[in-house]
């Protein structure tokens, strides 16, 4: 029976479980301060019920359970204000690819502070147009365009909407 | 004058605040200057907004908001020769003409064809022809007939990807354009009969760029142009365009420079001022000024860095444009944070 999906079999990982590690800044005590973000609050954001519970657009399991993204997934540099996302596709020729990084992308640029320069990529030999789906995701205005779209807008939203277990 | 002598500065004149998303494109009135002179912006919010300056207080204010008519972002605006027209170009496809009529603007005419999102639009150095550009990989050009009609002259097919800019040349009917295909090309009738054929595409073959090319933007007299990618270069291009002038055919571009290194996010937009300054504005928020150095060497004309001023805005730059204005070199400035903003390159005090 051809179901028509790009990745039939999907291998599924355990959810890991996460305890967030508070941290305390003593030496900060000005309320105005503007916190710095590291990696682990970008693959929260990402991933704590943000990119981490961002389904994937065939399946019923998150991207982190597929192992698209992972905690290395991320680099962030809070003082130049920069993050970089890299994702695995579960496939070298998902179609799905630009899908996926366009979903990481809105959830960070609705998480994180307007300063904030995003790039997201497939991780290097992962995909077999990788340099032509990164072209994509990175170039400002076509994703400015997406997301006029609103069968696209739908499909993301539905991506990163929260589902409840 | 030796610019890279003087102490230079850019200062903040005033932030124009009023859209309510990005700011895709600013675009100076040609005709109006001292004591008012006019700047149009143009919006992730789908307007287009008129901002004066007053000629008794100085200060800038919106006059006009140009909306109810575009339904998706507006890419960019421009000006035609007359300064009485204003075209727009938007996300939704059209291309919105729109006349002055003092007390407010009306859109006179509105041109559909592309098959998707319009990203430019330029009027040639007469107004007698317009060029739109497009996501469809196609570059239309228009010509104005009286009436307030306009006609689909010619569809231009050769770009392999989403076309970013349109720019005519400022004193021939040679019209530019540059695309996602991380090429520029050239397009020219030669016969002057409105049959517009691509005469020379820019490549990487030809020192071109090797990513997206963005933007496009003359000197005064035509003879040279910048260009600037997401390869994170500006390149300056040359041709001996008074053959052109002289009817011996077409004169063919060359690259003269590359000024890397100075830019590590995509430069999205270039400008090059009525004095010889390249003003550029990028991802990484600055807005930098070239200058030719004037020391020739055997490898040609270089370019120095003049001043890069950092956090011009809070979020990435999308356009930067001199004022036509002789008197002062004002620089109006658009970004993502929904700002636009009016400097002034001073000597510092």
């Amino acid at each position: 029976m051809v179901s028509g999906l790009i990745n039939e079999n999907p291998i599924v990982y355990e959810r890991k479980e996460r305890v967030r590690d508070v941290r305390t800044d003593s030496s900060n005590t000005n309320e105005l301060s503007v916190d710095a973000i590291d990696q682990l609050e970008v693959f929260d954001i990402l991933i704590a019920h943000h990119i981490r519970d961002i389904k994937d657009p065939e399946h019923p399991y998150s991207l982190e359970q597929l192992k698209v993204l992972t905690e290395d997934s991320v680099e962030v540099d809070d003082t130049k204000s920069h993050v970089r996302v890299t994702f695995t596709p579960t496939v070298e020729h998902c179609s799905m690819a630009t899908i996926i990084g366009l979903c990481v992308r809105v959830k960070l640029m609705r998480s994180l502070p307007p300063r904030y320069k995003i790039d997201i990529r497939v991780a290097p030999g992962t995909h077999a147009t990788e340099a032509a789906v990164n072209k994509q995701l990175n170039d400002k205005e076509r994703v400015a365009a997406a997301l006029e779209n609103p069968n696209l807008v739908e499909m993301v939203d539905e991506c990163l909407s929260p589902s409840f277990e | 004058m030796d610019l890279m002598e003087k102490n230079l500065e850019l200062l903040e004149v005033q932030k124009l605040e009023g859209h309510n998303d990005r700011v895709w494109n600013v675009a100076w009135n040609p005709v109006s200057s001292s004591p008012s002179p006019i700047l149009a912006s143009c919006s992730g919010d789908n307007t287009v907004r008129i901002w004066e300056q007053s000629s008794l207080s100085r200060s800038w204010t919106c006059k006009t908001v140009l909306e109810e008519t575009h339904t998706r972002t507006v890419r960019s605006c421009s000006w035609s020769p007359s300064g009485k027209l204003l075209a727009s170009a938007s996300f939704d496809g059209t291309t919105g003409i729109w006349e002055d009529l003092g007390d407010e603007f009306e859109c006179i005419s509105t041109l559909e064809g592309h098959e998707n999102e319009v990203k430019s639009v330029s009027w040639n150095a007469s107004g007698s022809y317009l060029a739109t550009c497009s996501r469809d990989k196609s570059v239309w050009i228009w010509e104005v007939l009286g009436g307030n009609e306009y006609d689909c002259a010619s569809v231009l097919n050769g770009h392999t990807q989403d076309v970013k800019m349109v720019q005519w040349h400022p004193t021939m009917d040679v019209l530019f354009s540059c695309s996602y295909d991380n090429t520029i090309k050239v397009w020219w009738s030669e016969d002057d009969d409105g049959d517009y054929q691509c005469v020379q595409t820019l490549d990487e073959s030809s020192n071109g760029h090797s990513s997206t090319v963005w933007a496009i933007s003359f000197n005064a007299t035509g003879d040279k142009m910048v260009t600037c990618s997401d390869d994170l270069t500006l390149k300056i291009w040359m041709a001996d365009i008074s053959m052109m002038h002289s009817g011996e055919g077409y004169a063919p571009w060359t690259h003269l420079c590359t000024l890397s290194g100075y830019h590590d996010r995509t430069i999205f937009s270039t400008h090059w001022s009525s004095d010889d300054i390249i003003a550029s504005g990028a991802g990484d928020d600055a807005i930098r000024l070239f200058v030719d150095s004037k020391h020739d060497s055997v490898n040609g004309p270089s370019y120095n860095l003049l001043l890069k001023k950092e956090k011009a805005h809070e979020m990435d730059i999308n356009s930067v444009q001199w004022s036509p204005s002789k008197e002062n070199r004002l620089l109006a400035s658009a970004s993502d944070d929904g700002m636009v903003k009016i400097w002034q390159l001073e000597t510092k005090s």
